[in-house]
């Protein structure tokens, strides 16, 4: 039998993961850490190239030159998402060099890592610490890896870096654009991508940084995204990306009659609920249902004359026709999802480029999550009790990663739009398979069959108690959901024994951890 | 005694293919593919069993790949293979009718939207209802390839029994006859409302359906009436047209498809549609002359939300009441176009209150200033206040604050 305890959230959480001790779950701002944040050696110019050209003849070179060893921790960061070729190409470099053990800290692994597979398979790689999207988070399930994953979000690995929990030997940085002191941003190049805002904090707090491009540009590289003060070595490959993949040329709309319904309910929420006012501010992700409802928001916004101070990205060119049209003052952008975004960020100084550090950071005094009016989120599962769960199937896979979710959930009004159920499969069911936002911070659930808000936020339910929006109580839907389904799905079959993955809240506890399925 | 049969699709969402193989002996085996597997496994390898035993099979390989599959369509699935095997079966495996499904449809009420929906495409019909048209047609017809019209009647008779549709009229267009009938058997018995008659060409062709319904009625003790809406289709169609919109005392609106009714008369479809102003007149003509409901055609560019507002414009300056739809985008759109004008609700309001006026004086003649106000008017104005209140532009208790307003 595991040792271990439940956390405050009622969830059972092992003593140790990784063999390091874990503080489990204390309840939301319950959790004060304090101390000395983490800090990089002391470096000097003199070790340097006086020229300032840090170019090395490859990325073998350069780990060998940053004295890459067993078991030490590699980042890397996905502003190129499905379309990255770089963790590829440095993970058979180090199999190659005959390195074992290693951590990857990624900010989140794609589908197209699946290859890395056969690195962890071989014990080049020991585990992973981020988001595992797709193969990766099927292997991790299976319990194949042989360390424990552990998920945080944006702003969660942010502080993990900060506070020392996780302390990166080797950053690598892909970059679509680059000068040879390793100065480099994401704007330009045929890999662009916006900006680079997940590789900040590993640039600043690494003993070693490699910065990858396939577009070597004469010093100065502007605007520097990425300080060459902080790079050791600069790196050139022929494709670091695959632009298709990295950007979408232009991100879709659903189609699907059902989430088009929620998307409006969403927006009709926000505007019955009176947060959409003059100067108001809010944020959605670049999925289809989030893209439907920044149509609809557009539309009452203009209908009523209100004009947004600023929206929070993912940048999509939904969102850069309302910085152009004037319905908001600024985008504050963590990632560019299509080539609008990046000509907007480009050209546009409205459209400004913001990094966990600004937006998420929890080692800080303050951080603009808080700000947001509203944010519009999905979710795999929403429990009656309000908690969600962003990582894992109903069946216990995990397949998701955390991104920025558990960051934007401290909105003032958090919102998630998503369908009642998925063929077969119940959203909104009894309890999560997988905690990962505690129900204290999820303010209103929009489904196709009807609007629950959370019964703690009296205000919002007083705000629209005379709209004719289709108000329910969650376990309402969730009575009418397993009707349609056919009764309540069977638990998921997983081995209670074995925990295959950790995930932590923004503080740094535990809130659950993921088991391996049977 | 080695029988073999399939139904449905592999591979597609909120579906399953079935496939089942009747065997001398070895009992029964299930071998279950499915995307819910930990979920509902266990749920679908226990309702297939139940069904085999229901339809009193003892040996027998089922294979299933599913899809995500509802209830409803599983067991439709699985009944179209057991019927395909066995056509001499006349058992069927019936979920009960939840109470919530139990409404009726007035014959008077409003038909303004319609929804297609195709019969075989079990993803399209779960969420049909959540736009709220005010009728979704589970299509046998077009939208159904000739090689599944039957399997498609087991999720349609399934769907009309199990799926919530919130309130819409159940509507079902079945095939032109004969094959048409036997659809019958699977949809009247089943809380069906009102069945569409495709290429309605004479009275005749509403008599034999009307025939057989009540049939089917009497058989199966249905106390509510099922009503008809004639589709016409055709140049014969629209000569006898008021033949088919009198042929039946359950035929409640009658409606035109334009598409086939262009192909017929050797013209091409046009957005102005002068090609069938005639025979849309007629169609109002024949309806109205008949006391039914007139309906337009269907809308077919779904990308195109300007031309469908002219066309539903133009389609209630003709007189029709309703339009069909072929994509849910397009409900609201319909719901808004057919919505009575300000001045019509007004000049309504002032005609109602008048005739009130009027009972309270035990006057039998109503006026409105120096005009006479015939039946007719009052029976419109009646209508358009009704659909007034169902667009939320008028509150129930109007009356009341006219009248205190007016004092």
């Amino acid at each position: 039998m595991l040792k271990g305890s439940n956390n405050a959230a009622g969830r059972w959480i092992p003593e140790e993961i990784n063999e390091k001790a874990v503080v489990p779950f204390k309840g939301v701002g319950n959790h004060i850490p304090a101390g000395q944040k983490a800090s990089p050696p002391v470096f000097s110019c003199d070790n340097y190239p006086r020229d300032g050209n840090k170019v090395v003849q490859d990325l073998h070179e350069a780990l060998k030159l940053a004295g890459l060893q067993d078991g030490m921790t590699v980042s890397t960061h996905h502003h190129f998402r499905d379309g990255d070729k770089v963790a590829n190409v440095l993970f058979d470099t180090i199999a190659e060099m005959g390195i074992k053990n290693i951590r990857w800290y990624p900010s989140a692994s794609f589908p197209c890592h699946a290859p890395i597979i056969k690195h962890l398979e071989s014990g080049t790689v020991h585990h992973i610490e981020g988001s595992m999207n797709g193969p990766l988070g099927e292997f991790c399930s299976r319990g194949k890896m042989k360390g424990q994953g552990v998920l945080r979000s944006h702003g969660g690995r942010y502080r993990a870096v900060q506070d020392g929990e996780v302390h990166v030997d080797v950053a690598v940085i892909a970059a679509p654009t680059s000068d040879p002191f390793g100065n480099a941003n994401g704007l330009t190049g045929k890999s662009a991508c916006g900006l680079l805002g997940f590789a900040l904090a590993d640039s600043q707090y690494a003993d070693k940084v490699i910065v990858v491009t396939d577009n070597l540009i004469s010093f100065p590289c502007i605007p520097w995204q990425i300080h060459g003060n902080y790079v050791d070595y600069v790196v050139t490959m022929d494709e670091i990306g695959d632009p298709a993949k990295i950007v979408s040329g232009t991100t879709q709309i659903t189609r699907s009659p059902a989430r088009l319904l929620i998307a409006e309910y969403t927006a009709r929420f926000i505007k019955e609920a009176g947060i959409m006012k003059d100067r108001f501010s809010f944020q959605a992700g670049a999925g289809g249902t989030a893209l439907a409802f920044v149509t609809y928001l557009k539309k009452f916004m203009k209908e009523a004359n209100v004009k947004a101070r600023f929206v929070r990205g993912g940048s999509t060119k939904y969102l850069v026709e309302l910085l152009e049209e004037g319905l908001t003052d600024y985008i504050l952008d963590g990632q560019t999802f299509d080539l609008n975004g990046v000509r907007s960020m480009r050209e546009n100084p409205h459209h400004v480029n913001t990094s966990p550090f600004t937006s998420y950071n929890y080692h800080s005094k303050g951080n603009f999550a808080s700000i947001v009016d509203a944010v519009v989120l999905g979710a795999t599962e929403i429990d009656v009790n309000f908690n969600a769960n962003v990582v894992t199937h109903s069946d216990g896979m995990l397949l998701h990663g955390i991104g920025g979710w558990q960051d934007c959930l401290f909105s003032k009004c958090t919102i998630l739009a998503v369908p009642s159920f998925r063929d077969r499969i119940p959203v909104i069911v009894d309890r999560v398979t997988t905690l990962c936002g505690p129900g204290d911070l999820i303010d209103v659930v929009v489904t196709e069959k009807g609007i629950a808000v959370n019964p703690r936020r009296n205000d919002l339910l007083d705000a629209v108690k005379y709209s004719n929006l289709p108000l329910q109580p969650i376990e309402e839907i969730k009575r009418e959901v397993e009707n349609v389904c056919g009764g309540k799905p069977a638990p998921p079959k997983v081995d209670k024994d074995h925990v295959v993955a950790a995930i932590q809240w923004v503080d740094g506890t535990m809130i659950d951890v993921v088991y391996k399925v049977l | 005694m080695e029988k073999i049969a399939e139904a449905g699709k592999k591979e597609t969402a909120s579906d399953c293919w079935v496939h089942l193989e009747i065997k001398d002996s070895g009992g029964i085996t299930i071998d279950l593919k499915s995307k819910v597997e930990s979920l509902y496994g266990e749920s679908i390898r226990n309702k297939a069993a139940e069904m085999l035993k229901f339809f009193k099979i003892k040996n027998a390989a089922l294979r299933i790949e599913d899809s995500g599959s509802l209830p409803f369509v599983l067991t439709a699935r699985i009944e179209a293979t057991v019927k395909k095997c066995f056509p001499q079966k006349k058992e069927e495996f019936l979920a009960p009718i939840p109470q919530k499904n139990l409404y009726r449809a007035e014959r008077e009420r409003f038909r303004r939207s319609r929804l297609y929906v195709p019969g075989d495409q079990p993803r399209l019909i779960i969420n049909a209802g959540l736009y709220n048209p005010d009728g979704i047609i589970l299509d046998l017809e077009d939208a159904v390839a000739p090689s599944v019209k039957e399997s498609a009647r087991y999720i349609v008779r399934n769907a009309l029994r199990e799926v919530d549709f919130l309130g819409g009229e159940r509507m079902v267009r079945i095939n032109q006859l004969p094959m048409g009938i036997t659809d019958l058997d699977f949809v009247v018995p089943h809380g069906v409302h009102t069945v569409l008659i495709p290429k309605c060409e004479n009275a005749d062709t509403v008599k034999e359906v009307d025939v057989h319904i009540q049939v089917l009625r009497t058989q199966h003790k249905i106390k509510d009436n099922v009503y008809l809406m004639p589709i016409i289709e055709s140049s014969l169609g629209v000569i006898n047209a008021y033949g088919i919109a009198t042929a039946s005392p359950s035929t409640v609106a009658l409606t035109i498809g334009l598409e086939d009714f262009t192909a017929d008369i050797g013209a091409e479809r046009t957005l102005e549609g002068r090609e069938s102003f005639l025979a849309r007149n007629q169609v109002v003509l024949a309806a109205r002359a008949a006391g039914i409901q007139p309906i337009d055609s269907v809308f077919s560019d779904v990308s195109d939300e300007e031309g469908l507002k002219e066309s539903i414009c133009e389609a209630k300056s003709l007189g029709f009441e309703g339009k069909g739809c072929i994509h849910p985008s397009q409900i609201r759109i319909v719901h808004e176009g057919f919505a009575p004008s300000m001045s019509e609700i007004n000049r309504a309001k002032k005609i109602i209150l008048a005739l009130e006026e009027a009972k309270k004086k035990g006057s039998g003649v109503v006026a409105l200033g120096s005009k006479m106000i015939d039946p007719p008017v009052v029976k419109r104005a009646e209508r358009i206040l009704k659909l007034a209140f169902v667009n939320n532009q008028i509150p129930a208790n109007w009356k009341e604050k006219e009248n205190v307003e007016g004092k």
